[in-house]
């Protein structure tokens, strides 16, 4: 029976992880805007010299 | 890379993708349509910023109008800066700029890299769905103009209205967000732990039992406390107002449901109801969100401040001195540079003006004024500088008065005209009427019973199954219209959509295009060469008469001029080999100064004038169709600001039933729709410009036509795209869909009702049937009205 119990807070606590997971990302904005990101990955930090002369 | 060469000849600009005139502006190999593309270019190179032309083929911005120098300089005026800027501190500014251009992943990366364009950025991040970049830059590095400049002389000039003057605008509020993801988080949960109760848990195991019913008492706190806020929140509201809607016996529900339930819970008699009550909490405010997903990259609150610049040069001693736009006074000279707005009624002392009133009247052709006339605020100067005397303070002006009105103050606006309350209503007083007759007849025949079974019906009965079909059709429907670039305000648009009786257009930019003109050529006859040679002359300008009439003739090969000048209001003159061409106004084309009426553009070969090409509005395509199908159920009109000359050719169009007004003033507009509505009217008002605005928001449906969304509309309930007009009929039609769709999964859920009820009446609910009961029913509810909305869409082809 006690197994049962921690299995239950052990459920619970997991679940409580994903919805401030998904608290988080919504106040910090991560649903907003959904083509930034994803191509700000994309972009090198130093782009190879391209200059042209 | 060197710039595409096309099959026929025609070169793309290596910057903006636009074809090239020739090849003469070239830098590393690259051509270029024009010296601003080719600077730009030449800006990024040196900052070694090339992956910007790498990303996407042409990704620039045309440059051929370069923006003014100090056209920032207002920019330094300290008390714009503190009204522009979020934050500041000793060393650093936080500002965000709305960039209306920014279009691809190369604007995105360029805008990223700004801080190698001005090292005094330390950082810049843009929201693209936004299109905004917030840039923070160093104090003793840069300034707020030259951060301003640096995006210009790339391309994005930062868009900065008097709509910024304002409060800032409220931040975006997520709450319901939140609250849906923790009653999710409770009904998941809540659902496990109730499984043991309902497959019969051992009855030795009775320790286990009540974990698990604390366990789930515990979880619904929340819901009861935070995630049903939005109902209690609305429910109190329209009491407060003595009205009824739909969310007061929704949240009665869940009250009940509650405390029903901590009552089962404490008394240790049952496991309660928790999982149907979060379910749908849950289930609604998904409902809602949907509902109420909002474009937001669309406004709709748009007054004239949004059109209006921030501030504008004063003349005093002549020196240009920056203004803030309210600080402007009756008296002033104002400076209006080329493509600029005129802020305030005013009279004109120097220059010609050319003014494009197009954001007021969706005519696009620039009107002429001499010195002395009048000119009104709203215009856009188009060639060359001008001086006014400013008449009138900015907002006394003839249009801004417009929305002073006092009809127009927003009052806390409580939704009670959906049919949708008045359903719910009748459905709370049968429901408190089978309560009353249940809890009399168990008062006299088994007193015990009587609380079980009077919450159970409240717990069975409560409307959501009304609420969720509203909330899911219209949020459906919403969807579909969107797709289809019909953008609605709220969901009530729909129902008010459907319930127009009269429709009542605009003329210029509604139903003729401003985009498209119909030119007509009188006199002489042209030769094809001459007409080439006239074609690529206008194609040198950039006025829009010159542009629609090279447009209309259709450029097939290049000339070469040896000489080219623009007469500001006058006209063009080019020189090729033989001879020399003038393209432009009557009087300076012929020397004849007498009066004309309509929009010409007149033609001269070395000494010889050879005619005109008359401008006329173009009906946009497949208008004619949509009205002959729109007469039949709807009585319309036609308000145009224009003279009656096309009085004729729109009664053909509209038929005899039709009204007709021509010389409609702003107020003329207005006027009239509110006279339909006094005659019982529900009437739908379709226009485009800021002349239209008055009325679109006195009609019970104001829709802005916009050639392209991220244009500014008037503020209006609904934004369509141009091309889409031809639709409306059809969209019409799919908003008097939702109000059967509604109706029908209404009795469906009655149905449900009637079952549960069956139950509750006796007293004997228990949690197993309502847990069955709850998701089914908002289930099937939920295909219905999502399938039957989607299948009518499908039917009308939107």
């Amino acid at each position: 029976m006690s197994v049962i119990i921690i299995l239950m807070i052990a459920s619970i606590s997991i679940a409580a992880l994903f919805l401030v997971a998904f608290l988080w990302g919504v106040k910090s904005g991560q649903f907003e805007d959904d083509f930034s990101p994803s191509s700000r990955i994309l972009f090198d930090d130093k782009p190879a010299p391209t200059k042209t002369v | 890379m060197a710039s595409p060469v096309l099959t026929d000849g025609k070169t793309l600009c290596y910057h903006c993708g636009e074809t090239c005139l020739n090849t003469k502006i070239h830098s590393a190999e690259k051509v270029f349509c024009c010296e601003g593309c080719k600077m730009v270019f030449q800006i990024l190179n040196q900052s070694e910023l090339c992956d910007y032309y790498n990303l996407n083929d042409n990704p620039g911005i045309n440059q051929r109008i370069r923006v003014r120098k100090d056209k920032f300089a207002f920019l330094e005026d300290e008390k714009i800066q503190l009204q522009l800027i979020s934050f500041q501190d000793e060393k650093q500014v936080h500002i965000t700029f709305y960039l209306p251009q920014m279009h691809c992943s190369s604007c995105l990366y360029l805008l990223e890299n700004l801080h190698r364009l001005n090292p005094g950025v330390a950082s810049s991040k843009v929201n693209f769905t936004r299109k905004e970049a917030d840039i923070v830059f160093l104090k003793d590095k840069t300034s707020l103009r030259e951060v301003a400049e640096t995006l210009t002389s790339i391309g994005y000039e930062p868009y900065i209205s008097l709509n910024d003057l304002k409060e800032k605008r409220p931040a975006i509020d997520r709450s319901m967000v939140y609250q849906i993801g923790v009653a999710g988080f409770a009904f998941g949960n809540i659902m496990l732990m109730s499984f043991p109760e309902y497959l019969g848990i051992d009855a030795s195991e009775k320790g286990l039992l009540n974990v698990f019913r604390w366990a789930n008492f515990g979880l619904a706190i929340p819901v009861l406390l935070y995630s049903a806020l939005p109902f209690y929140i609305s429910s109190w509201k329209s009491l407060k107002h003595k009205f009824l809607n739909i969310d007061a016996p929704i949240a009665l529900a869940v009250i009940i449901t509650f405390i029903r339930s901590a009552f089962e819970v404490i008394s240790g008699t049952g496991g309660g109801y928790f999982d149907s009550m979060t379910g749908i909490v849950f289930f609604m405010l998904a409902g809602r969100i949907l509902q109420d997903k909002t474009y937001r990259q669309l406004s709709f609150e748009r007054d004239y401040t949004s059109y209006f610049p921030i501030a504008i040069s004063v003349l005093k001693d002549s020196r240009e001195i920056p203004t803030a736009l309210p600080d402007i006074k009756p008296g002033n000279t104002l400076l209006i540079h080329n493509e600029e707005l005129i802020p305030a009624d005013g009279i004109l002392t120097r220059g010609k003006a050319f003014i494009d009133y197009s954001f007021v009247t969706g005519e696009s052709l620039p009107v002429l004024k001499d010195m002395g006339e009048i000119v009104y605020a709203g215009g856009k100067q188009t060639e060359g500088n001008i001086e006014i005397l400013v008449v009138k303070e900015v907002t006394q002006s003839y249009l801004t008065k417009l929305w002073n009105r006092d009809e127009f103050k927003e009052q806390e606006e409580i939704n009670t005209r959906s049919f949708v309350h008045l359903l719910s209503r009748y459905f709370t007083y049968i429901l408190l009427g089978i309560a009353a007759l249940t809890a009399v007849y168990w008062q006299l025949n088994e007193p015990a019973r009587m609380w079980p079974a009077i919450t159970s019906i409240f717990i069975i009965a409560c409307p959501c199954a009304l609420f969720l079909s509203n909330t899911f059709t219209n949020g459906n429907i919403l969807r579909i219209l969107g797709r289809n670039h019909l953008y609605l305000r709220n969901a009530q648009t729909i129902e008010d959509m459907g319930r127009a009786t009269h429709i009542v257009f605009d003329k210029t930019g509604t139903l003729t295009s401003s985009r498209q003109q119909d030119i007509v050529y009188e006199g002489h006859p042209l030769s094809a060469d001459q007409l080439q040679q006239v074609a690529a002359l206008a194609d040198q300008s950039n006025h829009p008469l010159s542009k629609a009439l090279a447009h209309h003739i259709g450029r097939t090969r290049h000339i070469e001029f040896s000489r080219f000048k623009e007469f500001a209001g006058k006209g063009i003159e080019g020189e090729t080999e033989q001879e020399s061409i003038r393209l432009g106004s009557s009087a300076w084309v012929t020397g004849n100064t007498g009066h004309h009426s309509g929009t010409s553009v007149f033609v001269r070969f070395g000494d010889e004038v050879y005619g005109q090409f008359r401008f006329s509005n173009h009906y946009r395509e497949a208008i004619p169709a949509l009205i002959n199908d729109l007469r039949k159920e709807y009585r319309l009109s036609v308000l145009s600001g224009d003279n009656t000359a096309e009085q004729e050719t729109l009664q053909k169009l509209l038929g005899k039933n039709a009204t007709l007004l021509f010389h409609q003033k702003p107020e003329d507009k207005l006027r009239y729709i509110n006279f339909l509505q006094q005659q019982g009217g529900k009437v739908m008002m379709i226009g485009d410009g800021l002349n239209d605005a008055g009325a679109l928001k006195q009609s019970d449906i104001g829709i802005a036509v916009a050639e392209q969304t991220n244009n500014f509309t008037p503020s209006s309930d609904a934004i369509i795209e141009a091309k889409q007009l031809s639709r409306l009929n059809r969209f019409i039609r799919l908003c008097r869909a939702n109000r059967n769709i509604v109706v029908a999964s209404f009795v469906m859920s009655i149905v449900y009702n009637v079952i549960g009820l069956f139950f509750a009446v006796q007293g004997n609910l228990s949690p197993l049937i309502a847990a069955i009961l709850m998701p089914s029913s908002s289930l099937s509810i939920l295909l219905l009205t999502f399938g039957s909305s989607s299948l009518i869409a499908r039917k009308l082809k939107l």
